[in-house]
């Protein structure tokens, strides 16, 4: 949240994007999250993404929860709806918007205290459910907003600030979203907005359950020796599995080429997945092999990121529910009341 | 009393099934009630049940009552005794020349039985092991059996039992065919065994007219899907698990596109209550009348969602089916206990919009109304049925729907309202004076009336503020809401005494048949008190003029602490002293002998004259 509005001006000579919007379009409130933050790079790059993927800001909802992860959607796409529900429970509540209207894109932002403790069932069932979103975890192990306690996604043996050990294990938010079925898993580091921007926008295309567990160094309270969620841990430790490219059917939006073969997948909206790969052997369209990779990497220290597992076929909750194409909020009396008639047949059975 | 002077009572009695839970015997029950109906005969029954699936004991009392009375009447005059386990407490809560009827397979002690009764022995496991071979079938065919040997002895009309069985296994000729054979197993049993038909008769009348026989969660349902209702989210918890399943069951039938066959709703069973009031939150901030059913338990979960509900002011309904509480209590058993907890529920300074239906068809009605209530005022709103009213079949007038009523969604600014020159949209401004403010569904304009929902404080723009100043003048808004709600939600009814009286009586929700009937069981003892029907809170206006037109009032309800009163105490200012609490909550429903002994003696004690009188 913040006090402070961005100023309306904008350079007349900024690009713009298909739609005629500029960045500034998609921007937000100033952000008074600590300078560095790196919620502040995933920002940057939701906006990056919608800019690029030419969405109308106002299309988007955007949910969150409680907490720093839970401020950001105030800073970006301003002229979209918000909303901080309470804390952990921004899945059903973006399920139930969802539900409402079928034809908006739906972001959940969440932390690693949202959605890995109390919100993990909320996390897991929105999961399961198959709801169409992108659900970002902005992860740093950490309670930023007071002040240092661990987070359940803290590593086991990682150190806080205050020199305390923790003695939890952790919960991997990717690994439960493979187990669970979730259609888009991918993993990123705010300090990779190359590799982060185009997994939003793949997301955002994704019809279906699109989860990406952001770690996000916390510059205040985990950004220290002994911590395994700051930014010189992940740098140091990071392995991608591949680089993406997003095909709508106009340019590439990423033409940042990384060796390896490519992998195309083709969704159901025609969005075209560019997969290249960095590690020459993975193959992003099985889950049961993302699980053992992931494991096997995690076992050795390592944070894997890159697009883990998609699903080009996957369905979304409106499909399990058989819905109408019709958004629920747009039916009117005239389409829900079953009216008088029915109801003398209903009293008849009754009697 | 002895058994030479037997009860004889026409069409006016109260018949108990005592049985195991699981034995399957519920359905012949139900059909025993329905058989009574189909004779013109009202009847009012409910079901007494244990928190277990299979094995504790479970009764099914029936009220056969031309006169109409809906309430639990009390006393048993017929107890159809299957249950060894509860036999001692069935056999002695039979009235006075009343009726005893069990299995007699295996003889009893006399000291099993009461000399002032009339028992009635049927071999029905005898009967049973004769016929059948499987035990399920034995089981099940037995409570058939009983339901014939009972049609002989109240001298019921067997062609209508047979018409119901067939109603209920249509296209099932197998089942129907064993079912009618099995009923005239019984009823052949005792027309040649026992004398029939005994002192309690069921005779042909047309006291039923055009009522309708309905549970109140199916109603409540009903009400929803006639509401607009599109999203419903919901966990199992008892006695409202059947709001949703009949919410499930009514779309599938009436909420289907013609021409793809998909569906125009969708329901979600929650991973916990939490979630159900989250996904109801999220499709009501979204622009879609969404419910969820939940009780006490539920409620006390829901609790943070419905602060954050009232406080970013989001509409939403919850239907709460009361059970006996604190805590797990007694899951299936019925009290209005929730009253105080939903009308204040959440941290801080909220009020919420209570409803009480007295029956299912006023829990339709209700209940198609709340979704426009939650849209006009853009708050939660609480549909307050209990266990009474939810679970059992109720007598009542027929449903109505008017074609022509639109869904009224309050006020939501479209696209063309933010385009109108002059048009300035605050989220939180009280544009009208009413306190309610206009809305916007997200997705609506490019560039306009887009603003974040929170549960923070906020000015009227909905840009975060923790100003004391622009808090405060929020809250007082939403305090001019809701003294809005009062004159938009159902008013009290009241109905006067035969002659003017000093006192009055103030009820609500599933109290009222027992009421109506106690007032004449008060008239009777020279009592005479005006009456009152709270229909909703925040209360209207008469409420309080109706309590400073009396100098007493008694207050009936189902808790133990008086929570209505409490509430008419803290809402309007009123001495306490002038409220008189008369409470019922042990988990039965109240009966009108309740109500009449505990206020007819509260007005004994008060005619009583001092012997001295006091020197001043």
């Amino acid at each position: 949240m913040t006090y402070i509005a961005k100023p309306k001006f904008q350079h007349p000579g900024l690009p713009k994007n298909e739609l005629g919007y500029t960045h500034r379009d998609y921007e937000g409130k100033v952000s008074t999250l600590c300078a560095g933050c790196g919620h502040d790079s995933i920002t940057a790059s939701i906006i990056e993404a919608c800019y690029e993927l030419s969405i109308e800001p106002h299309r988007v909802a955007k949910i969150s929860g409680i907490g720093c992860s839970s401020k950001t959607p105030d800073y970006f796409l301003g002229n979209s709806h918000g909303f901080n529900s309470v804390h952990g429970r921004m899945p059903s509540v973006l399920t139930g918007a969802n539900l409402a209207n079928r034809d908006l894109i739906y972001l959940g932002v969440s932390g690693d205290g949202d959605s890995a403790s109390i919100g993990f069932g909320q996390f897991a069932h929105s999961i399961r459910r198959g709801v169409n979103m992108t659900y970002i975890v902005e992860n740093n192990g950490v309670y930023g907003l007071t002040k240092g306690q661990f987070s359940a996604t803290a590593d086991r043996g990682s150190k806080s600030k205050k020199g305390v050990i923790n003695t939890d294990n952790a919960i991997d938010l990717v690994a439960i979203a493979l187990q669970l079925g979730a259609s888009f898993v991918a993993r990123s580091f705010s300090g990779d907005k190359s590799q982060l921007v185009p997994l939003i926008a793949a997301a955002i295309r994704h019809k279906g359950a699109a989860f990406i567990d952001v770690i996000s160094p916390c510059i205040a309270f985990n950004n220290h020796a002994g911590s395994t969620k700051s930014f010189d841990y992940v740098r140091e430790h990071n392995d991608a599995v591949n680089r993406l490219d997003v095909l709508t059917g106009r340019d590439p939006i990423t033409v940042e080429y990384a060796p390896g073969t490519v992998q195309v997948v083709e969704q159901h909206d025609g969005t075209r997945l560019a997969l290249r790969k960095i590690d020459a052997d993975y193959d992003a369209n099985d889950r049961l092999a993302a699980m053992t990779f992931l494991q096997k990497h995690a076992a050795k220290g390592q944070v894997v990121t890159g697009l883990l597992y998609v699903d080009p076929d996957a369905e979304d909750l409106h499909a399990h529910l058989d819905t109408v194409e019709t958004p629920l909020n747009t039916l009117e009396a005239k389409d829900l009341c079953p009216g008088s008639a029915a109801l003398e047949k209903i009293n008849a059975s009754l009697r | 009393m002895s058994v030479q002077s037997p009860i004889s009572s026409v069409n006016d009695f109260v018949v108990r099934f005592a049985n195991v839970n699981g034995s399957g015997s519920a359905s012949a029950n139900e059909l025993f009630a329905r058989s009574i109906l189909r004779h013109g005969v009202p009847v009012s029954p409910r079901n007494i049940f244990p928190s277990n699936i299979q094995g504790l004991p479970t009764w099914y009392e029936v009220r056969v009552t031309e006169a109409g009375h809906l309430g639990a009447r009390g006393g048993v005059d017929l107890m159809v005794a299957m249950n060894p386990q509860t036999w001692d407490k069935d056999v002695a809560s039979i009235e006075p020349g009343g009726y005893l009827f069990y299995d007699s397979t295996k003889p009893m002690p006399s000291s099993k039985f009461r000399t002032d009764i009339t028992v009635i022995g049927v071999p029905l496991t005898a009967i049973t092991n004769s016929t059948y071979t499987d035990p399920r079938q034995r089981q099940l065919f037995k409570n058939i059996i009983y339901l014939g040997a009972l049609c002989a002895l109240l001298d019921m009309d067997p062609k209508l039992v047979e018409q119901l069985i067939g109603e209920q296994y249509k296209g099932k000729e197998k089942l129907l065919s064993s079912n009618v054979h099995a009923l005239h197993l019984g009823r052949d049993w005792a027309l040649q065994n026992l004398k029939y038909p005994i002192g309690l008769r069921v005779k042909k009348s047309d006291k039923v007219g055009e009522r309708i026989f309905i549970e109140g969660n199916s109603a409540a349902a009903l009400g929803a899907v006639y509401g607009g209702a599109t999203v419903c989210a919901w966990y199992p918890i008892t006695p409202s698990s059947s709001v949703a399943e009949a919410f499930t069951s009514h779309c599938k039938k009436l909420r289907h596109d013609p021409e793809t066959g998909k569906a125009k709703y969708a329901i979600v069973q929650g991973e916990d209550e939490l979630a159900s009031i989250g996904i109801v939150i999220g499709a009501s901030w979204n622009g879609a009348r969404a419910f969820t059913a939940t009780s006490g338990p539920g409620i006390s979960l829901m609790t943070e969602f419905i602060g954050l509900s009232y406080f970013a002011e989001i509409p939403a309904v919850i239907m709460n089916i009361q059970r006996a509480g604190p805590s797990t209590g007694m899951p299936t058993r019925t009290q209005q206990c929730d009253i105080i907890a939903c009308a204040y529920a959440s941290h801080g300074d909220t009020k919420h919009v209570l409803l009480f239906p007295e029956d299912p068809a006023e829990a339709f009605e209700f209940a198609a109304q709340s979704f426009d209530l939650a849209d006009r005022l853009q708050t939660m709103i609480f549909l307050m049925l209990d266990l009474d009213i939810g679970m059992n079949h109720r007598l009542c007038r027929p449903l109505k729907w008017d074609d022509a009523r639109q869904y009224d969604r309050g006020k939501v600014m479209t696209a063309e309202m933010l385009d109108e020159p002059g048009r300035d949209f605050g989220r939180y401004l009280d544009v009208d004076g009413d306190g309610i403010p206009y809305r916007t569904y997200p997705g609506t304009h490019p560039t306009k009336g887009s603003f974040f929902t929170r549960g923070t404080s906020r000015d009227r723009y909905a840009r975060y503020s923790e100003e004391g100043a622009i808090y405060a003048d929020n809250m007082q808004r939403l305090v001019r809401k809701f003294e809005t709600a009062q004159d938009m939600v159902p008013r009290p009814l009241q109905a006067n005494a035969a002659k003017p009286t000093k006192y009055g009586v103030i009820y609500f929700g599933s109290t009222s048949p027992a009421m109506d009937e106690a007032i004449g069981l008060l008239e009777a003892r020279g009592h005479q008190l005006d009456r009152m029907r709270i229909r909703a809170f925040p209360f209207h206006s008469s409420v309080a003029s109706f309590i400073a037109d009396h100098d007493f009032v008694y207050v009936v309800e189902q808790n133990r602490d008086g929570q209505l009163r409490q509430l008419i105490v803290n809402e309007n200012g009123i001495d306490p002293v002038r409220l008189v609490p008369i409470l019922h909550y042990d988990g039965t429903p109240i009966t009108a002998r309740f109500i009449a002994n505990a206020i007819g003696d509260h007005q004994d004690h008060l005619k009583v004259t001092p012997l001295r009188k006091a020197v001043s």
